[in-house]
């Protein structure tokens, strides 16, 4: 019937380490907030910073990180280059190129609401002359109204990027709707969505190579001719996989005389930066973390010892009961464990709350990492544990007489 | 003669170091199973100290303690615990029972620390709670019992392990004199079902009413008298 050994069982741990929170439920939520609000902290800038990173991967991975731009960069002797005109046709040879599209930034050339609107007050706008298959190279769409034509495009018609057309306050499209462009009126076909992978054209007013050559005068001579471009920037779709090897033969075969006047980048490397830096933490708030589970592990400490001082007849008695020194350690420790594992998970839940609501709202994928949850759990124990353990040595070194000696 | 179930031999106990205070002066006397002895002096003579001495709460001085023949100063901690968790019971003035737990509960903790798993504990608790007579009020919390009631409590949590002596420190301090008596009453009963109890009291009209009194008066025993016997 009795065992040799005199231990307890798990469930016995459980109900002596739970008397203290049983018989004084307030105070002992009120010493466990503290542990709960800095696990809270510390999860919630864990999950926030993954799942924005977790939100940005998600955009790249839309957007596509095969897009290669070219763009015209400097000459050796530090003025403006320019690209051939045959560049765009000599990239779309290449293999492993899809897709392949361009435009022509028109220098001093610039858009505004209307022509009484100071020439200087250009908003940081630009205007480009663009090939008609822009929008699919670029993975981007119109938000409303059409998007230029091979008739539109020899006409004083133009559309706007997401960010010219919010700075022109121009929110809607219809008929006899005009931008003053260079000196003349253009109407208006339509409104690009936001391009991330491109943030000039979001800042531009797009219109036909055509258009510009004959409205802007923007052209090049070839043999005594008069013909359009040439471009200044070319968007290229790689086949995914071979990104890296159409990037290396990119420059040469813009302009194979001076390769190194063709700058080619990678613009998802922008995002791909960007989401690394949403991944890495906000230190402050993880500071602020820490120190709020400071406070909290002296909270519980001193609740601890406030708990020891005001139990002691409650140890005498266990004492009497049989219980060894090392028992009442063991029950005041679990005690202060149980306490901080609490605040510990109602501040993991919180903090994922925080990071659900916060990232349903900003349509992330909601990711609470592991290291967050069990770090959270596994410094609340090792909390209690440190601040349980000298109330628990004083409790155990209590002569059971002094404990039974009540006032 | 049967043989002792406590055997205490020249027990001293000094407190302080400067200026020493003696408690316990060469304490010996020796209690057979089934006694029902009185420890009686007023406060100050000694009598808590007696009890916590015979409860191995406390080590003495000098002297030896037995419980059971065995000799506790040879014990450590653990194995202290031990023998008081299956041999020793304690009935305090103050209860001490605990208020968020049940009757049932704060009964099969009597048993906690003997080494019983839980089942085996709440049946025995749930005979002991019988024996004082309270198995209607076993699922009340200690907050809805009358003083009475919650040292039959104390008492059954003393009982429930079926130890060799239960010690009862003025069991009836806190209790006015019909509660008192009822203890009374209940403490001779399971003294007539075999308990060895051991009252410590002030009370030298409650202890003539037990078959022994050991008197005790400045940290020595002044008589030590068992009805119908001569002094």
């Amino acid at each position: 019937m009795s065992r040799s050994d005199e231990r307890l069982e798990l469930r016995d741990w459980l109900r002596v380490a739970s008397v203290g929170l049983r018989s004084r439920p307030l105070r002992a939520a009120l010493s466990a907030l503290g542990i709960a609000i800095g696990t809270a902290a510390i999860v919630g800038v864990l999950g926030l910073s993954a799942s924005s990173q977790a939100g940005l991967i998600a955009e790249i991975n839309r957007l596509g990180t095969n897009l290669l731009t070219v763009e015209a960069g400097q000459s050796l002797t530090g003025g403006p280059a320019q690209l051939p005109r045959e560049a765009p046709a000599r990239i779309t040879l290449l293999d492993n190129v899809q897709q392949v599209a361009h435009t022509a930034l028109i220098k001093n050339t610039y858009v505004y609401r209307s022509s009484i609107v100071p020439v200087t007050e250009t908003g940081g706008l630009q205007v480009r002359a663009t090939s008609l298959n822009l929008l699919p190279v670029l993975g981007t769409g119109l938000a409303r109204g059409d998007w230029l034509n091979r008739g539109t495009a020899r006409l004083p018609v133009a559309v706007l990027g997401a960010v010219a057309a919010q700075q022109l306050g121009i929110d809607r499209v219809y008929p006899g709707q005009r931008v003053w462009l260079g000196s003349q009126w253009f109407d208006i076909a339509g409104i690009l969505n936001p391009s991330p992978l491109t943030p000039d054209i979001d800042v531009s007013a797009l219109i036909g190579y055509r258009a510009a050559q004959t409205y802007l005068g923007y052209l090049s001579i070839v043999g005594g001719e008069q013909k359009t471009g040439p471009p200044s920037s070319i968007y290229v779709r790689a086949a995914t996989g071979h990104e890296a090897e159409v990037q290396s033969l990119l420059a040469t075969t813009a302009d194979p005389e001076a390769p190194y006047e063709a700058a080619v980048s990678q613009p998802s490397d922008v995002l791909t930066a960007r989401a690394a830096a949403a991944g890495a933490f906000n230190s402050l708030f993880l500071g602020l973390g820490v120190v709020a589970l400071i406070v909290g592990a002296v909270g519980v400490a001193n609740i601890m010892i406030i708990s020891v001082l005001e139990r002691r007849s409650e140890i005498g008695l266990r004492r009497a009961l049989g219980a060894t020194k090392s028992q009442i350690r063991t029950q005041f420790l679990a005690e202060s464990i149980l306490l901080a594992v609490i605040g510990g998970i109602v501040g993991v839940l919180a903090g994922a709350m925080a990071t659900a609501v916060y990232a349903s709202t900003k349509n992330w994928a909601v990711i609470i990492p592991a290291k967050a949850w069990t770090g959270g759990i596994a410094s609340a124990i090792l909390i209690g544990a440190i601040a349980g353990l000298m109330p628990a040595i004083r409790a155990s070194r209590m002569p059971p007489t002094v404990a039974l000696r009540t006032v | 003669m049967s043989a002792s179930v406590l055997e205490l031999d020249g027990v001293t106990k000094v407190y302080g170091e400067d200026p020493l205070v003696p408690a316990l002066r060469g304490v010996s006397f020796a209690v057979r199973p089934g006694e029902l002895v009185a420890i009686v002096g007023p406060s100050g003579s000694g009598k808590s100290t007696l009890l916590h001495v015979i409860g191995t709460l406390e080590r003495p001085s000098s002297g030896v303690v037995r419980i059971g023949g065995v000799d506790a100063a040879q014990l450590d901690d653990r194995e202290l615990s031990k023998l008081r968790a299956r041999n020793i019971g304690f009935v305090f003035q103050q209860f001490f029972l605990a208020e968020h737990a049940t009757v049932r509960d704060n009964v099969a903790d009597g048993l906690l620390y003997a080494g019983v798993r839980a089942a085996e504990r709440y049946r025995r608790a749930d005979e002991a709670i019988e024996q004082v007579g309270l198995s209607e009020r076993a699922h009340f919390k200690p907050a809805k019992l009358s003083g009475g009631e919650r040292q039959r409590v104390a008492i059954a949590r003393a009982l429930v392990g079926r130890p060799a002596i239960v010690l009862a420190d003025e069991p009836t301090g806190n209790l006015d004199s019909t509660n008192g008596a009822a203890i009374m009453d209940l403490i001779r009963e399971l003294n007539a079902a075999g308990a060895t109890i051991i009252m410590i009291t002030h009370d030298t009209g409650l202890a003539v009413q037990l078959p022994r009194q050991i008197r005790v008066l400045d940290g020595e025993i002044i008589s030590d008298r068992t009805k119908g016997q001569k002094p």
